[in-house]
This record gives C-alpha cells, structure tokens and sequence, in this order.
C-alpha cells in the first residue's frame, strides 16, 4: 500500500495504518458483545400519559437520572406517533418497545430483542388486570394517588427484569395483608 | 375486562376536581402529597414544572431533616421524593431518610422504605451498607410481612460483599411452611446467583429440592436459576429434562390450580419459560431431545384457542423445536403454525412470525419460499417495523444470485428510514453483502458502495470505508478485473465531484479522494489537472472537516506533476503551510516539496506498486536511545494517563489507604459486618470447606447450531419440491420463470409483479440450503479469494475471510473461529488428483477461548509405516490391524513436535475416534504461550492400500499445534472444534472433538515490586473475596500456603510481611490478577483483584482446589 512507501517519515506511517490501510477485514459481528444482550429480560416499565408527562417509571437496568427525561421522551414520541393499526411492538435504538393503550394511558416496556414481544404485550395486560382488581376499576388518579402501592404491586411482578409472578392472588397478597395491618 | 378499564380511564378528566373517586379517597385531600399530584396534573409548561417541583424539594428537604417528622409523614415525603425523582430531579437528600425509614418504621411505612431505596439506589451505592443491618433484623423476625420486605428488597438489589452476613438466614427460609416466603428465598438466591455465582454454589442441591416443591409458585422462581445456570454450562443438568419435561406436562395438562390461568390458558409465562430451558437442554442432543418431542407436540396441539397468549407460547415452542435435535414431523407442524402467524390478519402475530421466520431460515432456508408472497407483501407493508423486520429476514437468506435485489429493498428502506440506529445497522449490512459478492457485478459493487456511503454519511461504522479502501487497493487475482472495477470506481466519483460534492458526508469524500488520488491516472482521457482542481475544490468548502481536508491534500500530492498544474498546487500548498493544524501543515509541505522534485515523488510514491506489508515497531524502541538520554538528563519517567489520574486523585482526596506499605488493608468492610453478624465467619468457613464442589461446573457452552448432525435432514428435505404455488428456487440454473409456472390461472398484473420479485429473491435457496446450514464458507471462485499475504498472515486472514462468507448462518459462523489449514500444502501439486485434505477448525466454547493456528508444518512425521507397525507389533502384539489403539499410547509420544518435546506436557489424551481417524490431544505448557497439540492419527484398516499422497498415510500421524489464549477466564477452558477431511474415493467427513484445559494451565508467574503491586491493585475493578484454609504444618502457615499454592499454580510471591501476603500472576497473555492474603482467625482471607471480570472468581476455585487436594 502506498502509505509504506512513505517510510522515512514514520509518524505519518502510523498515522495512516491506524486509518485505513491495515485493519483486517471486519468480523461477522462481534461474539463478545453479544453476551450482555443475549440475557433476555425487560429492561423498564413506563406508565406516561397522553400528555407524555410520566406516571409511573421502574428502571431494570441502570440508567442515570438525567438521561431518564430524554429516554421517556423519546419512547412517548415514538410510541404517540402510531397508529391503532399498526404494530404494538417498536424498534428503539438496540431494543424494542411493546406498548399497549388504555385511554390516554400508555403502558410502555422496554425488553431486549430475544424476548417474547407478545407475552410481554399480555404481561401489561395482566399487570393491569391486577391493578383492577385491586382498585376496583382502576383510572389514572388511582395509579397517581398510589404510587407506592402500584411499585410494590409491580415489585411482586417483575424483578431483575424477569417475570416472577403472574397469578393475580398470588401478587396482591402482600400488599392486601399490609392494608390489613394498616387498618386495624 | 379492559373495556371497563377503558371506560373508567376515559371518565377520568371530570373525575380530576371530585374528591369522592375511590383511589383518591385513601388520601385526605388536603394532604400535600394530594395538592403535589394535582399540582403536576395542571402543568401545562415545562418551565412551570420546573419551579413547582424545586420547590417541592426544598419543603421535603426542611421537613426530612426535622426531628419532629414522624413515621407516618416520612412515608408520604418519601412518596414524594419518589415523584420527583420520576420527573427527573434529584432527590439525593432523602436516600439516607428511606434507608431510615425502612429500619424504624411499621408495616407499610418500612414497606414504603425499603421501596423507595430500591428505587433511588443502584447496586453500587455505598449507602446501601446500611441497609444489611436492617434487612438482617427483618429476616430474623417473627413477623411474615417483614420477612417478606426484607427478601424482595435482597432479591431486587444487595451489596454482594455482605452476602455471606445473610445467606444462611436465606437459606433457611427454604424450609419455612409459608410458599410466599419459600418462593421469595429462591428468587434472593438467583439474585445471589446473578452477582456473585460463587457464594451459592454449595446450595445447588438445595435449588433442586425448590424446584420439586409441592408449590407451583416455588418451583417457577426455581426456574430462574435453572435458565440461567442451563444457559452457562447445559450438560450438567441434563438429567434434569425428564423433570422440565414432566412439569411441563403437567402445566399443559391443566394440573395448576385455576388461579394460575390467565384468560384460561394455565400458566403461559410458566409454559415459555419451560420451552426456553428445553430448548437449551435439547440443542445438539438427540438423546436429550426425544425426552421431549411428546410434550413439544402437545403444546402444539394445546394451542388451537384463538388468544394473543397462545400465540405466544406458540412462538417459543416453534423457536424450540427448530432449536434442538430436529424431528421431521414436529418441523413439519412447526412450519405449519409460522404459516398461521405469518397469514394472519393480526399484525402483531404477523410481526412475530416474521421473527419466527427469520430464527428459522437459519436452519432451514427452505421455509423462506413457501412463504416468498407473504413476505414480498410484507415487504411493501406499510407499518415500518414490519419492514424491517422482513428485511432481516431477506438478510439471511442472501446468495449470490439474489443479492442485488435484496440490496436493493435495504437501500430502498435506508432512504425512508429516520432512525440513527437503523441506518447505522442496515448500513453496515448492506456493505457486508456487496463486500461479499463484490467482483460479481463490478459497477454494481461500486454503484451500492456509493449509495451507502452517501445515505450512511458519518454515522457509519468507520470500518466500512476502510474495508472498502482496503479492497480496492489488494485487488483479486485478476489483473484486470482490478483495473476495471478501479477505473469504475473513478469514473463514478468524476461526475459526483462536478456535481455538488458540498452534500455528500466526510467519509465519503475522503474515501473519494483515495482513489481518485491512486487510480486516477487509469482513465487515459482524464487530465490530472482537471482532478487536482477539483479535489481544490473540496477543499475551499466551508464544512470539510480538517480530516478531509488532510486526505484531499494526500491525494493532491499523489497526483501534482509539474507543470500546468503546479499553480494550483502551489497555491493550496502556500494556504495550508501555514495552517493551524499541524496535521495539514505537513501534508502542505510534503506537497510542495515533491510537487517540486519529481524524483522524489516517483520513489516515495511509485504509481501502481504492490502493496506491501508494512511492519510497524509498535513498541517504538527506535526511540529508546531518546529516552535514556533524556532520562539521563534528569527528565521524569513516563507514566501511563490512568495512572497519572489516579495519582491526582489520591493527592486531592483523603486517603483511605494505610500509609507506608502501599498493601491493600483486607476486608475493609469486614469490620461491620464482624460487629453485625456473628455468623458471618462461621459462614464462610462452610464455603471454603469440603462443601464447595465445583466440580463438572463448565462455565462454557457451545453455540453452533447443528453442524453435522443436521445433514442427512437437509440432503433429504431438498429433494421435496419447495412449495405448492411454484418452484422458484429451482430456476437457479436458469430456467425463466414464465417457463415455469404455465399451468397457473393468468394472474393480474401487479401479482405477476410480484411474483417475478419473489422469483429474484428467492432464488437460488433450495440450491443452496445445505450448503449455508451448515455453516461452511460458499464456494466461491478462485478469484474472490483475497491474495494471502506472507506466510505468518496467512492463515488468519482465510480464517476472517471465512467467516464473513458464510454469513447465512452467523450463530455457527460467529464462532467458528479458526483455521482451514490445508495440511498437504507441499505436495498438493503433484497429487492434485487424489489428495485427501484435511481440513481442521478449531472452535471455541463460548468465545471464552481464542485459537491461533501457529503453524500446522504437518507434513506427517516419520513417514515410514513400516518402521511404526514393527513398533506396535512388538508393543501389542496382535498386530496393528487389531489394536490400532495401542499405537496411539506407544507412539504419540514420538510425534511431539521437537521444539515442544523438551517441555512438559500433560498426558495424551484420546478425544475420540472413528474408523479411519483416531484423535489425541495434550497441552504444552511454554513460558509465554499454551500449546494444543492435536495428534491425527490415520488407523484406517487397509495398511497396504494406503491412501496416497503424503498427508496421512494409513497408521501414520499429523501433528497439528495451537496457541490459545483465554479471551473470557473461565474454570475450565473448553476448546471445541471439527476435522474434516476426505477420503480417497471422494466422500468427506467430519470428526468434532472437544478438549478441556484447566484455567490454570493458562496462569504464568508475574514478577512486579511492591510498589508496582500497589498502583496496579487500586487500578483494577474485578474483585472477590474468600476465606481459604491455611495449612497447618511446623512450618509458618502462611509461607507454607503461599509455598503450596505457588508450587501448583505458578503464583509468584512478591513479599509477605507479618501476618499478610501479596502474591500475583498472569493470565496469558498479559492479564494480571493480584492476591491478597490475609491470615485471621485460623483462616486465610483472600482477596483477588483483576481488570479481567471472572477471573478472580475462577482463580479462588482453583486455590481452594489446590489447597483441598494437599
């Protein structure tokens, strides 16, 4: 290649075999990233509002406080911008979103690419069964006015980013024995 | 059910002003966390909630810090911070109040607590100290309720250094007669599992005894730890599959009680997670997997009820079925069910059979044509995602015949698609499909180069270009080709550059400027003035980055001949030797100079030469003698950048480190513990003791899809013709497809259309399918094949070259590393006929390990079969036809290559034989490598008829080495790979073996001071820690530990001081790890540090072992 002709100055030799002389063909694609991905798992559940102001927001993985604002927008924005037509699962940078509507309620997960998109598009679907169940009838004032009780409903759900409970007694019953003990 | 939610939802609005909704009346509406809530529900400005919410926080931060603030309040300022934290400001102030809260406060106030740390902590978080001695008091509680807080709060986050304070009161609760508290003790040992593996590793009988649990509940969280531990090393638990397979059974069976169900369907999360572990029982095992085909039928069948959840589970069960060891009549059902997903109406079943699809057409590429119409339609869908999705699909079913037409879609799709991300992804494949067939279709390479440059812009991945670049340059073996795909090339950037080169990105220029800098001159009509004005031109734009500019300049100087052309040269030269950057300023001065000698221009840059490797000192010692002499002259020593921080940092923050000795004070949050937990010592004396067996624990797992199993299957299944509607797979050879389908009704236009689309995509499939399943490099002309370079480079670059042509299969390419040495490269000439090669590829578990086909100078070793069978008659007596594997033990020794056979080696151990090959294998142990030295050893029957040529002659042997390196440390090392070979009358075959190395064959001694050991221990982050058993003999234990464990694992002692010891090694090649030794109370605490993640915990297993087999 002509940059080695360019011997005598070996800087530039340097230089010019970093840029674009000597790399080695490109690799299929890199079997050492592929790991961290490869656990499949939620990676955050998002309650927002039409109005695409937060309601609810429970990170699996850790993501710092103030990129959380512009990650949020970003998944309101992609996921008001769709149809009812259309599909309810969306690509996002290197995961996917699965949303589902109730009202001006949005229900947004974020999972990697290996997971079952439908199982989790009824997961929200369950998880919501539940809040009726416990709310009777629950509305969007119900999930503001108790926020605490709805993470710890989702606490008994999800952990880690893995579905561990999807018997609706079975997730409640916590909660339903402290309510107990409160009240008594 | 979600219609009411719906319409309660929907009624929202005109419930905001009214107190009297049931969810708000569990708050007095006057409270401030009410007037908080409807403060945020009247926000109507960014700005607005910014000011609303600061002053929230100062009115928490008054109130939290008061002495007067009860329980009750802090649980609702605590809410209130949690909101906050929501919106997005920081409420760092309050984490030490929920940790506060958690510890006095009662029922739901603790519960609020502990809630509120899990969600303003992460796992890393010092504060989170605090909590162990709350959840310590919690566990140990007679009290369910607070039980069960303290183990959710462990199962979501826990500091992994105080794990040992509270595993024997986990463990304890697997035996409570409560399931919740049951379950959620197994869900806080995965935790446990999930950050340090190590600390659980003696409960795993426990884990089966939760996995039989009469609960259903306590057996799913089981399944947790079971996947994941499946997903690392799954030949451990394959016994275990008759129990999945039952469970499953079971669930299926509807055996759960009702309260399982979901919309009548029992379990289905439960069903996918069971279908995920046999899928990873059953890979490339048939024995394993006909355990399981009644059940995967059942849930075939089960699921005929019309539900999302159904189809669900359907997916995973397809993906499962097309996973492990296939079964004709379950592929066939499997098939059928994508068939419905894909058809359907619903576009979320569509979408998930496109997925499915995709997972299976890297098996069976075959099923892409029987749905070639659904996926053209898809194709034109206009929900993008789908698009996408099908174009991934495309992606994997690309051949040489179809290629254009897919490229063709991705670049259509890259001009509509938004996405950062998607472009960058599509982008980078649309480049390895034309680098893949480039010489193919010249101008179409060029034209589909071009395209993605201009639409990837700068975003791209910067290897494109250079891969690029650096095929233009190495050219193909046709001389002429070369020339014309160069000349191509030119012709195509002439007019770009005359047009408005203003819009098209860097990359792209710079990658211009190259060529038209080498190659220009190959278009005779063009004048190298006309080019060097208008690469000027590019440089006088206002948004051309420095780079580009420096690249233009390079070519300039290439072309600059004198004359007419020299005014412009000159004038460039003259702006930019005076330029800020001193990059440019030289590129301007190496233009003016040999613009003006052209002698010199001609020798440093000859037009059309050979590249040449070029050899660089990357150690740089041609600048040693600076260095000394500036040294001498009284100059610092250089220190690398992160040491030179660190050294910042410490002077500038206070120093946590005891003075003097620069040696780590061990365990230093042992002291809390100590105070806190009794048990803590007595704990992990069980861990260090006999109770810690490891034994069997792989921490590698292969990931080849099926490799040689699968074959008869494919040979089979291609004789079938493909599809109902037409065959236009088989028009690969080239038939036209109107010839084809006369039979058919007349079909409108715009189906024909399509159909004539699908007939470009899909063509070439069914020719190919076997040939891409099973993972082999397409064969591909001569001419496609990269010219070799040296003799060293060789080997690797067919190696890459490999991988990234058999891209159809990437699961088995990706890790199909290595080598496809040709072991008869010397007489190849002269027995071109009848040679029988020998193909070896080495493949790595994992990706943990990383092969180097060193040299395979195989030529066979002693060539005389005659000589060797006397041997083995005198050893064996009955003679080698009978006993060939004596001659193995006899003889292999011999076969040590001689620089290898003055060093130890490990004992030859047989990997595995057939009837014509025999398989053997050791380890070298060198000073700075390992060897695997792989013994081939044809026992072929027929001595007299040997097989010809001088590989390997019948009862004569190949000697193949390796050097590996560790790429991920793990207990044991497993390196897998395949021979193939071919016999004489033409049918190849393929032998795979596999072959454990301890970790510890892979550990050097490292030689540093004190001092070094000190900077190097603050810098490196992977740490762990255990109590080892000391050796008790007359001597010191502690010399006399650190003596044994240096004897068996090569540790080198760098100094013991009193009652502590500093001891490091190496991974090979250059990874370090340090210890840190530690005698207290009878034991050795351990500390080990490393950069490298897992190798401290691998290195603690085989001290323990070490020490144990004393």
């Amino acid at each position: 290649m002509w940059c080695a002709r360019l011997i005598g100055d070996l800087v530039f030799c340097i230089e010019l075999t970093g840029r674009h002389c000597c790399s080695l063909p490109r690799p299929l694609s890199d079997p050492m990233v592929k790991p961290a991905t490869d656990r499949i798992m939620i990676k955050f559940v998002l309650m927002v509002n039409r109005q695409g102001q937060t309601r609810l927001s429970r990170y699996y993985h850790s993501v710092e406080l103030s990129r959380r604002a512009a990650l949020e927008a970003d998944v309101v924005r992609y996921c008001l911008s769709r149809k009812k037509d259309q599909c309810s699962f969306v690509e996002y940078k290197d995961f996917k979103l699965v949303y589902r509507q109730y009202a001006a309620l949005y229900i947004v997960v974020g999972i990697t690419d290996s997971e079952n998109e439908l199982s989790i598009y009824e997961l929200v679907h369950n998880f919501v069964e539940v809040l009726d169940k416990y709310f009777s009838r629950v509305s969007e004032l119900d999930i503001m006015f108790n926020l605490d009780r709805v993470h710890i409903i989702l606490d008994e759900m999800i952990q880690n980013g893995h579905i561990v409970e999807t018997n609706k007694s079975r997730i409640l019953a916590p909660l339903t024995t402290i309510d107990k003990m409160v009240d008594s | 059910m979600s219609d009411v939610v719906e319409k309660t939802l929907t009624a929202l609005p005109s419930l905001l002003s009214l107190d009297s909704h049931p969810g708000s009346a569990k708050l007095s509406s006057t409270s401030k966390l009410g007037n908080l809530i409807r403060g945020i529900t009247e926000l109507t400005s960014k700005h607005e909630e910014e000011k609303l919410i600061q002053h929230e926080l100062l009115a928490i931060k008054e109130q939290v810090s008061s002495p007067n603030t009860t329980m009750r309040q802090m649980k609702e300022l605590m809410v209130r911070s949690i909101y906050c934290e929501m919106l997005g400001y920081e409420a760092s102030f309050s984490y030490i109040h929920a940790i506060k809260l958690a510890q006095q406060g009662t029922v739901l106030e603790k519960r609020v607590g502990y809630l509120a740390v899990s969600l303003f902590l992460n796992e890393s978080h010092e504060l989170l100290l605090l909590l162990v001695n709350t959840v310590l008091k919690d566990l140990q509680s007679t009290n369910l309720i607070e039980v069960c807080m303290a183990l959710t709060v462990v199962s979501q986050m826990f500091p992994k250094d105080m794990i040992p304070a509270i595993l024997p009161l986990v463990e304890e609760k697997l035996n409570h007669p409560k399931e919740i508290i049951r379950r959620k003790a197994v869900l806080a040992l995965y935790k446990f599992y999930l950050i340090a593996p190590n600390q659980v590793q003696h409960i795993h009988n426990k884990f089966r005894k939760a996995l039989c649990d009469k609960d259903p509940g306590v057996m799913t969280a089981s399944l947790h730890i079971y996947l994941q531990m499946i997903q690392e090393n799954p030949e451990a638990y394959k016994d275990l599959t008759p129990s999945f397979v039952t469970i499953l059974k079971q669930v299926v069976g509807g055996k759960l009680p009702m309260d399982f169900n979901y919309h009548t369907v029992p379990a289905p999360w439960l069903q996918i997670q069971l279908l995920r572990i046999l899928s990873l029982l059953g890979k490339n095992d048939q024995s394993t997997s006909e355990v399981m085909y009644e059940v995967l039928d059942e849930s075939l069948q089960r699921a005929e009820m019309n539900h999302n959840i159904t189809y669900a589970i359907l997916y995973e069960c397809v993906k499962c079925i097309y996973t492990i060891h296939p079964k004709s009549d379950l592929l066939e059902k499997a098939a059928k069910c994508i068939g419905n997903f894909v058809l359907s109406p619903k576009i979320n079943l569509k979408y998930l059979g496109l997925k499915a699809l995709t997972y299976v057409v890297q098996q069976d590429p075959k099923l892409a044509l029987q749905h070639q119409m659904t996926i053209i339609e898809c194709l034109d869908h206009p929900d993008l995602i789908i698009k996408r999705e099908t174009l991934e699909l495309l992606f994997r079913i690309t051949n040489g015949q179809n290629v254009t037409v897919i490229v063709e879609k991705m670049l259509e799709f890259l001009c509509i698609s938004e996405d950062d991300h998607t472009t960058i992804d599509l982008v980078g494949k649309v480049a390895e499909l034309a680098e893949k067939y480039p010489l193919k279709y010249n101008e179409w390479f060029i034209e589909t180069m071009n395209t993605v440059f201009s639409l990837g812009g700068d975003m791209m991945q910067p290897d494109i270009p250079n891969s690029f670049l650096k095929l233009l340059s190495e050219g193909f073996d046709s001389v002429e080709e070369d020339r014309k795909l160069r000349l191509f090339a030119v012709n195509s950037y002439i007019p770009l550059l005359r047009g408005e080169p203003g819009k098209l990105p860097q990359r792209f220029l710079q990658v211009i400027s190259w060529v038209l800098g080498e190659y220009s001159h190959l278009r005779e009509d063009l004048e190298p003035a006309e080019v060097l004005s208008l690469l000027a031109k590019l440089l006088d734009m206002k948004n051309s980055s420095s780079e580009t500019k420096s690249w233009v300049l390079m070519a300039m100087t290439k072309l600059c001949k004198g004359g007419a052309d020299a005014s412009v040269t000159q004038e460039v030269s003259e702006t930019y030797s005076s330029s800020l950057d001193t990059v440019l300023r030289q590129r301007a001065h190496e233009l003016q100079y040999l613009s003006q000698d052209p002698e010199l221009r001609a020798r440093v840059l000859p037009r059309g030469a050979k590249p040449e490797t070029l050899e660089v000192d990357s150690s740089l010692s041609f600048l040693d003698r600076f260095v000394s002499e500036a040294l001498a002259a009284g100059a610092a020593p250089y220190k690398p950048p992160h040491q030179r921080q660190e050294e910042l940092d410490q002077s500038k923050a206070l120093s946590l480190e005891p003075y003097g000795l620069s040696l780590p004070i061990s365990m230093s949050s042992c002291s809390i513990t100590d105070r806190q937990s009794p048990t803590l010592l007595s704990m992990s004396s069980g861990l260090s003791g006999d109770t810690l067996k490891l034994d069997g624990i792989k921490r590698v797992w292969g990931r080849e899809g099926y490799l040689a199993q699968r074959e008869p299957v494919e040979e089979a299944a291609q004789v079938e013709v493909p599809s109902p509607i037409q065959s236009p797979g088989r028009q690969g050879e080239g038939d036209s497809l109107h010839s084809q389908t006369p039979t058919q009704t007349p079909t409108p236009e715009p189906e024909q259309e399509k159909q004539q689309l699908a007939s470009s995509l899909f063509v070439g499939l069914a020719s190919q399918s076997s040939v891409s399943l099973m993972g082999k490099s397409e064969p591909m002309p001569q001419r496609f094949r990269r010219k070799a370079k040296g003799q060293g480079l060789g080997s690797s670059f067919i190696a890459n070259e490999q991988i990234s042509s058999s891209l159809i299969s990437p699961p088995s390419a990706v890790d199909n590393l290595l080598c496809n040495n040709l072991l008869d490269s010397n007489n190849a000439s002269e027995l071109a006929e009848q040679t029988s090669q020998l193909s070896q590829s080495l493949t790595t578990a994992n990706g943990t390990c990383h092969a180097e086909a060193e040299l395979t100078e195989s030529d066979t070793k002693g060539c005389n079969p005659a000589l060797r069978r006397d041997n083995c008659v005198v050893a064996a007596g009955p003679g080698p036809h009978n006993d060939p594997g004596r001659l193995t033990e006899v003889c292999l020794d011999s076969y040590l290559p001689a620089e290898l056979s003055g060093l130890s080696h490990s004992e030859i151990a047989p990997l595995c034989a057939n009837q014509s090959l025999n398989l053997s294998a050791c380890h070298v142990q060198k000073e700075d490598s390992l060897i695997l030295v792989v013994f081939i050893m044809n026992s072929s029957e027929s001595a007299i008829q040997q097989i010809p040529a001088g590989e390997v002659t019948s009862y004569s042997v190949a000697v193949g080495q390796y050097s590996l390196t560790v790429k991920r440390p793990a207990v044991h090392v497993e390196v897998v790979g395949t021979v193939s070979y071919q016999l004489p009358a033409g049918t190849s075959q393929s032998l795979q073996f596999s072959y454990k190395v301890p970790l510890t064959s892979f550990i050097r001694p490292f030689v540093v001071s004190t001092e070094e050991y000190g900077t190097m221990w603050l810098s490196f982050s992977h740490d762990t820690k255990q109590n080892l058993t000391l050796i008790n003999d007359n001597q010191e234990p502690l010399t006399a530990t650190l003596n044994a464990l240096k004897k068996k694992l090569q540790l080198h002692v760098v100094e013991v001081i009193g009652m502590e010891g500093i001891v490091a090694c190496r991974l090979l090649q250059d990874l370090p790890c340090l210890m840190h030794c530690r005698v207290n109370a009878g034991w050795l605490a351990v500390w080990l540090r490393s950069p490298v993640p897992d190798l401290p915990d691998c290195l603690i297993y085989h001290c323990q072992r070490a020490l144990q087999s004393l």
